[in-house]
């Protein structure tokens, strides 16, 4: 059956509350104040480190937010670990939030559908990761023009305005995630738990399983093992099911915009195949994460869809 | 066009294999106060929220104003208010904002919605407490808040559920005083609860819900009739011969019943207690007491689920 009326009504109303409260909430103050404690502990090192270097580097404001040799204390890093949980933080009690407040049937009794409150929420989760993700990359750049004495070059705002773009794509996943599971519990505390315990697992535990079960599904060839290098087949399957995690999607796009002179997993097969790591253009880097950017948007997509279908489907009486 | 706001006809909802509500049909008129009345889980709320369009009707038609909830749920909702049974706000705002928001998703015009919401406010009896936060608000205060929701968005249909249950007496009679002035606004109220002695009062016609169905409906003293026979109890203990005889031959009067020695209890249309003393004392006997039960929802509510008792699992 059909049904008649805008999807959108009310939309705006619900976007603009959600943001007021997101952006006046304590949660967002305290999660913002962690990001900036760490980011600004982090970023100083990188400066630091970047000024007792004397060799000659075309990227000197990239190495700010990821320096080389560095795996812990990046500014990458501790956004790649904070950001899922500014997410999912915001997104963990945003539907089952409204049944326990038992304001839902009120809401709902308005002259809106629920695309309208659905998407409002989500859409005010994103804005709010956004200001809160500017906020932060004019800070660092800021720090960066102060403290280096030196202004970025096109290439490299290019680079880290693609490197924002992706971080924002990268919260998108796990509010998402968090959104669906404040769909699918009706406590707002396993809703949190869940979706902090499924980040700890992508995060810490995915990455080493990924590697385990290629190597199961295609064992390595010893004639490969010989030489020191990864067979090809079981390098595909390990990469293929690494990047079921939003992090390792994240962190492969990250690289390839940050480190244009490194060599990233993606690189590597091309070196494998006879070609040699050399500083990429922009264009070219864009190119090489792009399928890990479409991966991370269609994630968010396809957690959002499937979180619209339960809530549509969703009795409103709790 | 028929006077009704709204109009169901065997409005039927499953959840699989258990049936909520069952075929039920029932018409409101404009201007009327009905109540829904029945144990809980007996349908009302899911009666409702199919009025809404806020959950799908497996069969049957609904239509309220002439719009199809099912089809146009943004056009029914526009016109209807809803006060669910325990209604909820967003305790750190204020009462003004928490309406305000509603406001905004109503659509009134941001000129009209501080009047409007102030006006609703006084007159549920919140004039001073709209910058006040929810969160401080009593149970009662919430009610009220739900209700100035309501009024703020001038409503053609009220639909309230379990308004008056956890409220104290005093809050009760006021929740109520103000249904009534919304009836006399036009607005046609319908009102679900348990508790049938405190919506008896206000309801011009009632809708006993048993089990998904609607056992009864009426105003109370068609039902008092139909289901008590008359309604009217009137015992009397007098001492007295062929007393039972003469009482049955009281006009109005459709049974005696002997209870005891000396103990009567008649069943009758109307409160027959003079006729029932004269005739006690025109036969010579000596009335020792008098008294009168009227025809009350309980009662009717009682007695039919005594004699359709095996159709009720648990009744309140």
């Amino acid at each position: 059956m059909r049904r008649e009326g805008s999807p959108w009504r009310g939309f705006n109303v619900v976007f603009f509350r959600e943001l007021f409260d997101h952006l006046t909430s304590v949660r967002m103050l305290v999660l913002q104040f962690l990001v900036l404690l760490f980011g600004a502990a982090v970023v100083y090192f990188a400066a630091e480190q970047i000024r007792n270097t004397t060799a000659e580097d075309p990227f000197l404001f990239l190495r700010l937010f990821s320096p080389p040799g560095q795996t812990l204390l990046s500014f990458v890093v501790v956004l790649s670990i904070l950001v899922p949980i500014i997410a999912i933080g915001l997104g963990f009690d945003s539907v089952n939030g409204e049944y326990n407040r038992r304001t839902m049937s009120r809401i709902l009794a308005q002259p809106i559908y629920r695309d309208a409150l659905l998407f409002g929420k989500f859409a005010a989760g994103i804005a709010t990761l956004t200001i809160a993700l500017i906020t932060l990359w004019l800070l660092v750049m800021g720090f960066g023009l102060i403290r280096l004495g030196i202004p970025p070059n096109g290439e490299e705002i290019g680079r880290l305005g693609m490197f924002l773009l992706v971080t924002v794509f990268y919260a998108g996943v796990w509010l998402a995630l968090a959104m669906l599971f404040s769909i699918l519990f009706r406590s707002t505390a396993t809703a949190a738990l869940v979706a902090l315990g499924l980040w700890l697992f992508l995060t810490l535990l995915w990455p080493a399983m990924a590697q385990l079960f290629g190597e199961a599904i295609s064992p390595s060839d010893y004639r490969f093992t010989l030489l020191g290098l990864p067979t090809p087949a079981t390098l595909a399957w390990q990469q293929g099911l690494a990047r079921l995690s939003p992090g390792t999607l994240y962190g492969e796009v990250v690289v390839a915009m940050l480190s244009p002179d490194a060599q990233s997993m993606t690189t590597l097969l091309a070196q494998f195949q006879g070609r040699l790591g050399s500083p990429l253009p922009l264009g070219e880097s864009i190119l090489a994460a792009w399928p890990q950017m479409v991966g991370l948007i269609a994630g968010t997509i396809v957690l959002y869809v499937i979180g619209y279908i339960c809530f549509q489907r969703q009795e409103v009486r709790a | 066009m028929s006077d009704n706001v709204v109009e169901a006809n065997g409005l039927t909802k499953r959840y699989g294999a258990n049936t909520a509500v069952d075929g039920v049909s029932f018409t409101v008129g404009r201007g009327e106060i009905f109540g829904l009345l029945g144990p809980n889980g007996a349908g009302k709320t899911t009666t409702i929220l199919m009025m809404l369009g806020l959950t799908e009707v497996t069969a049957g038609t609904v239509s309220v104003l002439g719009y199809d909830p099912q089809r146009n749920p943004l056009e029914v909702k526009r016109v209807v208010g809803y006060l669910p049974d325990t209604v909820g706000f967003y305790d750190h705002m204020t009462a003004i904002d928490n309406l305000r928001y509603t406001a905004a998703l109503i659509g009134i015009p941001s000129a009209e919605r501080d009047t409007r919401i102030a006006a609703a406010l006084d007159r549920v009896g919140l004039p001073d407490a709209g910058r006040q936060r929810v969160g401080t608000f009593s149970r009662g205060m919430r009610q009220r808040l739900g209700l100035a929701e309501i009024l703020m968005k001038e409503v053609s249909v009220a639909i309230l559920d379990e308004p008056t249950s956890g409220l104290d007496p005093h809050a009760t009679s006021e929740l109520l005083e103000t249904i009534r002035s919304l009836k006399r606004d036009g607005v046609a109220v319908l009102l679900s609860s348990h508790l049938l002695e405190r919506v008896q009062s206000v309801c011009d016609r009632v809708a006993l819900f048993n089990a998904g169905k609607i056992a009864l409906m009426g105003t109370v003293p068609d039902l008092a009739r139909q289901v008590l026979g008359g309604g009217y109890h009137v015992d009397v203990e007098a001492d007295g011969a062929g007393l039972a005889e003469k009482l049955a031959a009281v006009p109005g009067v459709r049974k005696v019943d002997t209870i005891g020695a000396g103990r009567y209890r008649l069943l009758s249309e109307g409160d027959v207690r003079p006729q029932a003393a004269a005739a006690v004392v025109h036969a010579g006997g000596a009335l020792r007491r008098l008294s009168v039960e009227e025809p009350s929802l309980d009662a009717i509510y009682n007695r039919y689920f005594q004699t359709h008792s095996h159709e009720v699992p648990h009744a309140a």
